[in-house]
Formats: structure tokens, sequence, C-alpha cells
């Protein structure tokens, strides 16, 4: 069973709990009860996806996409010259600085948020927090916009080894909850037990059914309706077990790919990716560096860019990465000013994220920080903008609404637009 | 203790301040007591005279900062490595002159210098894992390194001559301890520093290694200082610690660590022939300059430093210390007892 199951749902695919459909209807009323359009079903099964690396605890900008060398709240790393003329990365990235033709950069993030539960809801979902809604994470709102109805496997996965979101679907309910696979091993309890032959599980699962199925004519609930979808998407993935098994790529990808844990999680990634799964996130775990912010990123980055630039080549060696929109991100950046203990805290002002693929203009980069990095000055924007050009960038217009249980909930923050620039 | 004059810790007591518009992170006193060096969050070498305290700067040569402080025996020529990974040889007297030498030495950071007491040979470690040995001929480096060391598996922090010249000591950021022989070949494994590193499994990081070496003057026990007992990595939740290592095997024979256990790393440490160690620390529990007598776990003596301690020198005839702090000064303590 999903991880962020909402046991009060109505049906599978639409579940609806009272208190996400007041919130939807307060939403529409705070909006001018405007009604959008609903979303097209054009987008589902059309094949888009989105890769989403989420770099935990807060990375560094000035060690990563927005390096300020030779100022005081530069640091000790240096720039370095991307495949994009004129274009530099910190040196910490050589890797992933030889891809950048494929990708964006954003350099002008800037919200409130410097707290490390608030910038992850933010991130996740694109809306201010608190919010007066809950509402579904991006994994969540691509699972259901581009998932067919017929796939087979969680639209939705989560590769982590620690840390990370919950992959909250909110009211689109446990059909696009986020299943989480810990270390790159297939999710929980999808084995088979020891001793149940196939035949016997057949006959047994059959057997549930037939209950399951009396029982709902008499007494259908949005719990039993969850309880059964949960049942079938197991039964599913018993079947589809060997997509999770990420020791079936070759010997030479998983030397390519580093056999560390990201880098068994970036294979793993394009191992799903493959497989048609609409939203991938590799959690990268940890960056929170109020101490040793230098050492630590030199660990951390050194674990995530040759990985990361394998599976970006990867994919656009493999025609994927038209499909696939591939999201750098955390939960805010750091302090420009480095403290006493060689650390930087916590920075929602000004700070980075990195997008490419599937609708984002190859090498662009939009915005601009102060010489010292301290203040946005060009382009202002934040996790509403970016939620909505990401969606943009997979087809989804993300101006529409979701129309569940007779309900419209606005897919993205009305108050914010994509980017546009960014968009190809 | 045939040459040093007694010191009286209790009785430390700062004599000179200097203050930089960057943080310091590293200093080292010439060897004919005339100027202290430092480097700092900038991508110079600094040059303070003792006498009026005139500061000059030798620019141009490092694009990151300046961790690594070296001497020739004469005092004619100072060494310096950056985290750009270049050594550099300079003139240490005069006005600032452009390097005699600048030699890419590492990939990735060069984190230590340490010259043979001879002074023919320089020794570097740093980030590609490498130890190596550098050739000084009339004064002037070598443009490749003599020896190159392998062996260590991660970053290589530290590295000290033997006081007798007969070979070096490095540690690298897991703790482990390796003897080499002055032309680079390893010698043996040494020992870990256990207490100095953990690999903290909540953070998926490596939290530690050597920020600070010294040996023993009769070479008999080798002292590496960082952060111990590490229950937050990425606060630095830990505190200074010393793992005192019996040369001949590697054994710990005494972990110093503050007696209250204030939060932080020891980054600098040295010998004291009145039979102590001495030793700079910073952290969440401020800046300390700590006193050990030989042989016993908590200091003996502590001097509160008005911000953290990044580097510690100690002056040649062993009467004072030089400490590099995070706010930007560079600050002399006379060890001596006040006068009255």
């Amino acid at each position: 069973m999903p991880s962020n199951a909402n046991p009060a749902c109505g049906s599978a695919d639409h579940v609806l709990s009272r208190r996400a459909l007041l919130g939807g209807m307060a939403a529409a009323a705070a909006t001018g009860l405007v009604r959008r359009p609903a979303l097209a079903k054009s987008v589902q099964g059309s094949g888009k996806r989105v890769l989403q690396i989420f770099l935990h605890g807060g990375v560094s900008q000035l060690e990563t996409w927005d390096p300020k060398p030779g100022t005081a709240t530069g640091g000790p790393f240096r720039a370095i010259p991307t495949s994009v003329p004129g274009l530099h990365i910190s040196e910490l990235l050589p890797h992933t600085a030889l891809q950048m033709h494929r990708l964006g950069l954003i350099r002008s993030m800037t919200n409130a948020s410097d707290d490390h539960g608030r910038g992850q809801r933010e991130i996740f979902s694109g809306r201010n927090q608190p919010a007066p809604l809950d509402v579904p994470d991006l994994g969540a709102v691509v699972a259901k916009a581009c998932m067919s109805d017929d796939f087979p496997l969680p639209g939705h996965i989560l590769i982590r080894g620690s840390g990370g979101g919950p992959g909250n679907a909110s009211y689109l309910g446990p059909r696009y909850a986020g299943v989480i696979m810990e270390d790159a091993k297939p999710p929980a309890f999808t084995d088979r037990p020891e001793g149940l032959s196939p035949e016997a599980d057949r006959r047994r699962s059959g057997l549930r059914s037939r209950f399951n199925d009396r029982f709902a004519t008499r007494r259908r609930t949005a719990d039993t309706e969850a309880y059964t979808f949960s049942y079938g998407q197991a039964l599913d993935l018993l079947d589809q077990r060997k997509v999770f098994d990420v020791s079936l790529e070759s010997e030479r990808d998983q030397e390519r790919y580093g056999k560390h844990e990201f880098g068994r999680h970036c294979l793993m990634a394009r191992r799903l990716l493959e497989h048609g799964v609409s939203f991938v996130q590799v959690n990268h775990s940890n960056y929170d560096t109020h101490f040793e912010n230098f050492d630590f990123h030199i660990e951390q980055l050194g674990e995530f860019d040759q990985p990361f630039a394998t599976l970006v080549a990867d994919l656009a060696a493999r025609g994927l990465l038209e499909d696939t929109l591939v999201c750098v991100m955390s939960e805010f950046g750091r302090t420009p000013r480095i403290n006493a203990g060689y650390g930087r805290d916590h920075w929602g002002k000004s700070w980075s994220v990195l997008l490419g693929g599937a609708g984002i203009q190859p090498g662009a980069v939009i915005g601009a920080t102060s010489a010292d990095g301290t203040e946005v000055t060009d382009r202002p924007v934040d996790h509403g903008h970016v939620f909505h050009t990401i969606l943009q960038g997979v087809g989804v217009d993300s101006t529409a609404d979701f129309h569940i249980g007779g309900s419209d909930f606005t897919i993205a923050d009305p108050a914010k637009q994509p980017i546009r620039e960014m968009l190809a | 203790m045939p040459d040093a004059p007694a010191i009286d810790p209790a009785a430390a007591h700062e004599i000179a301040s200097h203050k930089h518009e960057r943080p310091l992170v590293s200093c080292a006193w010439d060897p004919l007591g005339r100027f202290v060096l430092f480097g700092s969050e900038d991508n110079a070498l600094h040059r303070l005279g003792i006498d009026g305290l005139a500061a000059a700067a030798f620019t141009g040569a490092h694009d990151s900062w300046v961790r690594a402080l070296g001497f020739s025996p004469d005092g004619r020529f100072c060494f310096s490595g950056g985290y750009d990974g270049r050594l550099c040889q300079w003139t240490l007297d005069g006005e600032p002159a452009p390097p005699l030498r600048v030699l890419g030495a590492h990939d990735g950071w060069l984190r230590a210098i340490a010259v043979s007491p001879d002074g023919t040979k320089l020794a570097t470690c740093g980030n590609d894992k490498l130890v190596k040995l550098w050739t000084i001929t009339d004064g002037l480096l070598a443009a490749t390194p003599t020896g190159v060391g392998t062996g260590h598996e991660s970053h290589v922090y530290e590295v000290v001559w033997k006081p007798d010249g007969s070979g070096l000591a490095s540690c690298d950021l897991k703790g482990q301890v390796k003897e080499w022989s002055p032309a680079g070949t390893l010698v043996r494994d040494v020992g870990k520093a256990e207490a100095l590193w953990k690999y903290d499994e909540g953070f998926r990081a490596d939290i530690g290694g050597a920020r600070a070496i010294a040996f023993r003057a009769d070479g008999a026990q080798l002292a590496v200082g960082g952060i111990t007992a590490v229950t937050n990595a990425f606060a630095g939740v830990g505190h200074p610690g010393v793992s005192v290592l019996e040369w001949s095997d590697g054994k710990l024979a005494t972990l110093l660590e503050p007696k209250e256990k204030q939060q932080g790393v020891c980054w600098g440490i040295a010998w004291h022939p009145q039979g102590m160690w001495i030793q700079v620390a910073g952290g969440g529990g401020g800046g300390w300059l700590r006193f050990f007598k030989a042989g016993e776990a908590n200091e003996l003596h502590a001097v509160k430093l008005p911000a953290n301690g990044r580097s510690l020198a100690l002056s040649p005839d062993k009467s004072k210390v030089a400490v590099a702090l995070a706010d930007g000064h560079l600050k002399i303590f006379s060890l001596l007892p006040k006068p009255v």
C-alpha cells in the first residue's frame, strides 16, 4: 500500500476527502469562482515524464549553479566553463558542466522560507505555506496528468536512502501517492511470501475479490475502494517486480553510474523512466551544511556529479530527454555569508534551480543575483513559478483545474505563472 | 627543555593583534621569528611583521584560499599551498615579489605543506589522496615531484616530518595514519585516529579528519587533532579532540579533550618542549587556546579567545603562539609570566 494513501477516499482514481472538498470549494471561492478549463486528457499516456533530483537539506547555490569566486561570500571554489559558451558553474560539477547545453538554470529563486519543512512543502507543492488547502505534490500531479489509466506501475516513485517528502497525493488519492523505494529496493511488501505458490496466490486473490465485490454491492465506501486499489496495485507490482531490480542493468552501466548509493539510485531512475513511470524523484541526502560546508559539498557533489551527468547524457542518447523534464532542486539555498564554522546556513532569499529536457530551453539562464549573491537582481521567481514551468514543460496546462468528485481544484497556484522564457 | 624559556600557561596573555578584512584560515611563524604568515578567506598569502605589525600581501598566484604554509629553514623563502591545488614559492623578505614557482601540485585541494628539518625536501598532501615529495635544490623548489605516495583511500588532510627528518607521517579524512620514507614510499600503516572520524548515517556523509598534526620533539608520539564525539555532523556538534598516538605501534596513548566538553574542532596543535601540547580550537563552544600536560586527557589551562580559532603557530623560541581567528584577527600571545 502506498505510504501516503488517504484512507478517506471515495474511489481509487478520484479520491476526495470531505476536508479536501471543502478546501477546494473554499479555494474556488477565494479565486472569485472563475471556472478554469478542466485538464484535457490529451497529455495522458503521452509518454511525458519528470525526473526530480532533490538535494535534501538545501544545496549551496554558490557551490553549484551560481558561483561567485573571489568575493567575500564566494568560498574557496572556482568557477569552470560549461558546454554553453559564457556559462560557468562550480568546479565541483565538472561532468555536469559538459551537459549544460541540455539544461537550463534559474538563478533568481527567492522566497521567505528558511525552514526545512516549509521549504520542502513549498517546492514540492508549488504553493506558499502554510496553505489553506492540502494540495498534492508535483509527483502526484504529474502522475495524474500524464499517466495513462491502464499503466501497470505506480506513476509516482520516490527513490531514497534517507530523508525526502512523503509524496503527498492529497485529493488526487492513493493511486497518485508516492511509492517509496528505500535504497532502490522494490517497494515494501511486494514479494510473494515464501511457501505461497503463484497458483495459490491467484486463488487467494480471487476469493478475496469475490468477497469484496459482494460486500461492495451493499456497503461500498471510500475506505473499501482504497483498500481494493491497494490490493490491486500490490498484485501489479508483484508482476512487475523485475522493473525494480537495478542489478539487471549491465555491469558496465553500474560502473558508469557508480556503485555508491546515489549512483545506483540514478541508474534505477533511468530504468523506471524507460519503463514509462511518469514521475521519479531521487533524493540525495544531505546538504544541510551549517558546519564545514565546503568539505561536505566536495563529498556530496562528488557523489552527485558523475551519476547525474551520466543520467542526463543517457536520457539524451536514448531519445528520452525530449519527453523527460529533469529538475534539480532543494527546499532553499544557503547563506552567502560563511559562518565561523566554515558553514553556510539556510537561505531562501536568492538561490538556484536547474531544469532541462522536455519543453525546456536548452542552455537558458534565467535571472541573476548580485555580485556577492545576497539578493536577486533580475527576474525574481519562486516555487510557484517553477511548479507551473515544470508542468507546462511536459505539456500540462498548469492554469487548468482538476475536476474531481464534482469539485474543481486548481492544478497550480493561480497567482503564479510559468517562466515563459524558460520554455522552449 | 634545553633551549626554551619556562612558560606558564596560566599567565598566557595577548601581546599583539592584527585585524584583516577577511576571516583567517591559517598561520605560521617564520624560522627566524620575524614574521607570521597567514592565509585568509581571500586568495592571497599575507605577511605580518612582528615588530610594528606591518602587513603585506603576496597575490596573483592562488585563486583559492591558502591553508598550507611552510618556510626554508634559513627563512629566505616561504611556500604556500592553496585549495586551488597550487604550490607556490616566494621570497619572504622585502617588498612582495611575484612567486619564484607556481606548480600545479594536486588535483583538488592542497591541504598541507611540510618542509624537512634540513630544508632539502618539501612534502604536500591533498584531496587527490596523494602525498608528494618535492626536492629543494639551492633554495629552489623542483618543478616536478620526486616522489608520489599512494595508499590513502580518502582525502589526505595533514602531513608532517618526523623531528629527525627520517620520514613523514600523514593522516586522512578517515583518521588513517601512514608513515612514508623521505623518498615518498609507503613504510607502513601506523594506525587510526579512530576518535576523529565517523560516517553519519543520517546525513550520509563523512565527518572528521586530521585538522592538525604534530610530533612530540623526540618523535615518540604523534598528535592528530580534529573533532570527536560527533552527534550532529552538519551542525558540528562534537568537541575538539586530539588523538595522541604512540609512533612505534600506532596505539592511542591519550585522547585530549576539553574538560568542559565545549563544542568545536581542534584546528592547531603544537608540542612545547616543557612537556605540553598546545591546542587551538573553534566551534559552537567558541574559540579556545588550551594547554595539556603530556599524558593527561584534560587541559591544564584554557584561554578563551574572542572568536573561533582556526590555526596555531608556536614561535621559534617557544615563548609565544600566534592564533588565526575566524573574525579576521591574528593574535599573538606570550606564554611567559607577565612582567611585574
